[in-house]
C-alpha cells in the first residue's frame, strides 16, 4: 500500500512535468541544449603567479583569516609558531598529512609542546575536546578567498575540520587557481567525493547585519601558503 | 516551535497586513537598515566582476534549459543519487511531503531532529507536522533559532530575522535560554547560540535539510551556508533527510561554476559564503583515510507542491528559475517599507509576490501580484534575470480572469489595461518608457479588495519617497493618458 503510493507519486509528478513540457525529453536534445548554453563569462584568470598568490592572501585576510607564506623546512617551523600563538594544546590531524609539514621533534605525539592526535575515527565528543585541526587542501580559489577540502588523505573527514575551534590549513601554491570555473574544472574528476568549500571562519550576519565570527564551525582560521 | 507558520490560505490580504506593518516603526527601521547594508555589500562585490552580465545570462540559460528538460534531469538525479546510496522519494504536494518526512524521522528512531534553514520546509509547514507527531525540531540557523524561540515568523529568504534588532534578540535569548546575565553585543548573542546548539549537534541523531542544488550528473546535493550549522547537520547525525523542490535540479557539476558565483554575491554580498557543502549519497568509506564520513542513511524528498502547475504556464514558468538569493527583496521599495510578514507567506518581496499565488494555484494570496510598484528594481538585480514585473502583470491578468469567470464583461476595462501592460513588459524599450511613468501607469490598475478599499492608490503615494531617492531619468514629455491614446492610434 505504502509502496503503491510512493510509485504513484513518482509516476504522477513525472507525468505532470511531461504534460507541462509537452512530452518526454529526448537525451540527444538534452545534450545539444546543454552544449548550446552561452558561457561568455571568464573561465581563466590572467594573473601571474605572484599576483595570484597576493590576491588569495588579500581575499583570505578580508575574511579574517591569517595568512603566512613558508617554504621547505620553514613549513614545520611556521606551523609550530602558529600553534604557540594560538595557544593550542591538542591538535587533531587526518591520516595521510605530509610528515614534512609537522614541526621537527613534535612527532611522535606529545614529544613537543603540542599533542597531535591522529583521527582514526574520533567521535564527535572526542573532536569537541581538541583545540584545533590541521589539514591540507585540494585547491584554493584566489578570487574568492576559498579553499576546498575533500574526503582524501591529508584532508580528513568533514567532522574533523568542523567541530574543533581552530583550523590550520596548508595550501600549496601550485594548487591555487584564480577563478571559480578553473576550480570546478579541476574538481570535475572527483566530483563524487564529499567536498567542502571554506571561505574564512564560520560567520553570521543575522544580528543587525554585523559580521560575527565563529558561530558553529571553527572560530579562527590560519592558512600557510607553501611557495 | 509554536509560532504559527505563515499560511497564504488564512493570511490577511497584503494591503490589510501592510497597513498594520507600516505602523511598526521599529520593524521598518530594522528592515531598512538590514536591506541597506546587504545592498551596499552586494553592489560592491558585483561591481568587482567584469563578467557579471555574462554570468547572469549563463545563469538564466542554465535554469531555462533545466526547466525545459526537467523530467530528464529529475530521473538522472534519482538514478545517480540512488547509485551512491541515497534513497529518493517523490511527493505530489505538501501533505505527502510532510508524511514522508515524519515517517522517515520515526523510522530513524529519534523523537528530535536538528534542522538547517530551508524555505521548502517552511513552505510545507514541516515543523508543526513534526510536533504533531511528537517530534521536536531544533532550528540551528541563528536567525531561524531567533524566530523559533521568539515564536515569530521568518520575514526574508536569506536573513529571516532581519526585522529584529539586538535588544529584541537579547530579550528572547535571556528568556528562552534562561540567561539573565546575557550581554547585548552581537558576539555575546552568537556565543549563547553556539553554547545552546552545540549540545544538540553532538547528541541528536537525525537531521533535516533543504538543498540549494541537486546535481543531476552526479546525484550530488549542494548546501550553501555561513555559520557551520549546516555542516553540523549534514555531517554529524546518522540519518539525513533532505527535502527539495523539483525545481532545484542543476544539470551538471560544472554548472556550479556559474551558480556559486551568482548566489553568494547576490544573497549576502560576499564573494563566497563561508561554507558550501557538496555530498553524494552516503560515503562508502572507499576513499581517503578509509573512515566513514557523514550520515549512514540519506534520503531526498523531491517535492512538486504546485511547481508543475507553474511549469505548465508559459508566462509564469520563469518563476521556477529562482535560486532564492533574496536580492529582489532587498531592492524592492514595497518590501523595504512593509517587511516580509505583510506578504502572508514564507516567500516575501517580489519573488513572493509571484511565487506564492502560483504555489496556491491562484486560489489564495490574490492581492500579492498587486504588492509592487512595477519599478523594475527586482529585475535589475536578479542573478538569473527573472522578469518579475512581466510575471506580475501576467498574474494580475490571471486574477482578473479568475474573478470574472461568470461575470463576463464586468472587468473588461481592467483586463484590457493589463493586457497592454503585459505587452509593455515584454519589450525593453516600452518597459523603460513605462518605468519613467511608473506612478501614473498604475492608475488604470487600481482595484478594490474584499473590504472595498481601493488600495493600489495608496501604494504609490506611500512610495512617493522612493521616486525622490531614485533617478527618474527625465520628466515625462507627455502624460500617460496622451501616450496611451497615441499608442492606440499608432497601433503599436
Ligand atoms: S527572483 Fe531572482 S532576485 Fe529574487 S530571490 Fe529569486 S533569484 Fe533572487
Amino acid at each position: 500500500m505504502a509502496t503503491d503510493m510512493v510509485t504513484n507519486s513518482r509516476a504522477e509528478v513525472l507525468r505532470r512535468v511531461r504534460a507541462a513540457r509537452g512530452g518526454t525529453s529526448d537525451g540527444v536534445a538534452v545534450r545539444a541544449g546543454w552544449d548550446g548554453i552561452a558561457r561568455e563569462y571568464r573561465r581563466k584568470g590572467t594573473r601571474e603567479r605572484e599576483g595570484l598568490l597576493a590576491l588569495l592572501e588579500d581575499r583570505l585576510r578580508d575574511y579574517d583569516a591569517r595568512v603566512v607564506r613558508a617554504a621547505g623546512e620553514g613549513v614545520g617551523q611556521s606551523v609550530a609558531k602558529r600553534l604557540v600563538e594560538r595557544g593550542v594544546r591538542r591538535m587533531v590531524v587526518p591520516v595521510g598529512l605530509p610528515v614534512e609539514w609537522m614541526p621537527v621533534g613534535w612527532l611522535p605525539a606529545s614529544a613537543g609542546e603540542v599533542e597531535f592526535v591522529v583521527d582514526e575515527g574520533l567521535s564527535s565528543e572526542e573532536l569537541d575536546d581538541v583545540d584545533g585541526v590541521m589539514t591540507g587542501a585540494t585547491l584554493a580559489i584566489a578570487e574568492t578567498g576559498t579553499f576546498v577540502l575533500q574526503n582524501v588523505a591529508g584532508q580528513g573527514r568533514r567532522a574533523a575540520t568542523l567541530v574543533p575551534d581552530y583550523h590550520l590549513c596548508v595550501v600549496r601554491a601550485e594548487d591555487v587557481v584564480e577563478t571559480v570555473p578553473e576550480a570546478m574544472g579541476r574538481l570535475q574528476e572527483t566530483a563524487g567525493l564529499a567536498t567542502t568549500f571554506v571561505s574564512g571562519p564560520s560567520a553570521t550576519a543575522d544580528i543587525e547585519m554585523t559580521r560575527i565570527k565563529g558561530v558553529h564551525g571553527p572560530r579562527s582560521l590560519d592558512v600557510i601558503l607553501i611557495v | 516551535m509554536s509560532g504559527v507558520g505563515l499560511d497564504p490560505k488564512t493570511a490577511p490580504t497584503f494591503p490589510m497586513a501592510a497597513k498594520a506593518m507600516l505602523g511598526d516603526t521599529q520593524l521598518r527601521k530594522n528592515v531598512r537598515h538590514a536591506t541597506d547594508v546587504i545592498q551596499e555589500k552586494r553592489a560592491r562585490v558585483v561591481g568587482e566582476m567584469p563578467d557579471w552580465q555574462e554570468l547572469r545570462e549563463a545563469g538564466r540559460q542554465i535554469r531555462r534549459h533545466t526547466m525545459e528538460y526537467l523530467d530528464f534531469y529529475l530521473e538522472e538525479f534519482e538514478a545517480n543519487c540512488t547509485r551512491a546510496g541515497g534513497v529518493v522519494h517523490w511527493a505530489r504536494d505538501a501533505e505527502e511531503a510532510r508524511g514522508i518526512v515524519v515517517g522517515l524521522v520515526k523510522a530513524s528512531g529519534s523523537d528530535q531532529v536538528i534542522k538547517i534553514k530551508s524555505m521548502t520546509t517552511e513552505e510545507i509547514q514541516l515543523n508543526s507536522a513534526l510536533e504533531a507527531a511528537g517530534i521536536h525540531p531544533y532550528e540551528t540557523d541563528l536567525a531561524e533559532l531567533i524566530i523559533q524561540l521568539g515564536e515569530d515568523r521568518p520575514s526574508h529568504i536569506v536573513v529571516p530575522a532581519l526585522h529584529k534588532n539586538r535588544q529584541q534578540i537579547r530579550e528572547i535569548f535571556q528568556r528562552e535560554m534562561k540567561l539573565p546575565e546575557l550581554g547585548e553585543r552581537p558576539q555575546d548573542l552568537a556565543d549563547a547560540a553556539r553554547m545552546f546548539l552545540r549540545e544538540k549537534f553532538l547528541r541528536v541523531k537525525t537531521a533535516v535539510s533543504g538543498a540549494n542544488f541537486l546535481i543531476a550528473e552526479t546525484g550530488g546535493v549542494c548546501v550553501v551556508e555561513s555559520e557551520g550549522n549546516g555542516r553540523m547537520c549534514l555531517t554529524l547525525p546518522e540519518t539525513l533527510i533532505t527535502i527539495a523542490g523539483i525545481d532545484k535540479v542543476l544539470p551538471r557539476f560544472q554548472d556550479l561554476e556559474v551558480m556559486l558565483q551568482l548566489l553568494p554575491r547576490s544573497a549576502t554580498g560576499e564573494r563566497m559564503n563561508p561554507y558550501n557543502s557538496i555530498w553524494t549519497g552516503v560515503d562508502a568509506a572507499s576513499s581517503g583515510d578509509g573512515l566513514r564520513d557523514g550520515p549512514r542513511v540519506f534520503h531526498v524528498v523531491l517535492t512538486d507542491n504546485a511547481r508543475t502547475e507553474i511549469l505548465a504556464d508559459e508566462e509564469g514558468r520563469q518563476t521556477l528559475n529562482c535560486i532564492r538569493c533574496g536580492a529582489c527583496q532587498n531592492a524592492c521599495p514595497v518590501y523595504r517599507q512593509t517587511g516580509g510578514h505583510a506578504y502572508g507567506s514564507v516567500y516575501a518581496g517580489p519573488i513572493g509576490a509571484i511565487l506564492t499565488p502560483q504555489l496556491q494555484e491562484m486560489h489564495h494570496a490574490q492581492s500579492l501580484p498587486y504588492a509592487s510598484s512595477l519599478c523594475g528594481a527586482c529585475y535589475e538585480v536578479c542573478p538569473v534575470k527573472i522578469n518579475i514585473p512581466e510575471v506580475l502583470i501576467h498574474l494580475r491578468n490571471k486574477v482578473v480572469k479568475q474573478n470574472t469567470a461568470g461575470v463576463a464583461g464586468l472587468f473588461d476595462v481592467e483586463a484590457g489595461a493589463m493586457k497592454a501592460m503585459a505587452m509593455i513588459f515584454r519589450s525593453e524599450r516600452r518597459f523603460r518608457a513605462a518605468q519613467r511613468l511608473g506612478r501614473v501607469a498604475e492608475r488604470p490598475l487600481v482595484r478594490r479588495d474584499g473590504q472595498g478599499e481601493g488600495w493600489i492608490g495608496w501604494l504609490p503615494g506611500l512610495l512617493g519617497g522612493w521616486t525622490q531617492a531614485r533617478d527618474l531619468e527625465e520628466m515625462p514629455k507627455e502624460t500617460f493618458r496622451d501616450w496611451w491614446e497615441r499608442r492606440g492610434r499608432d497601433g503599436n
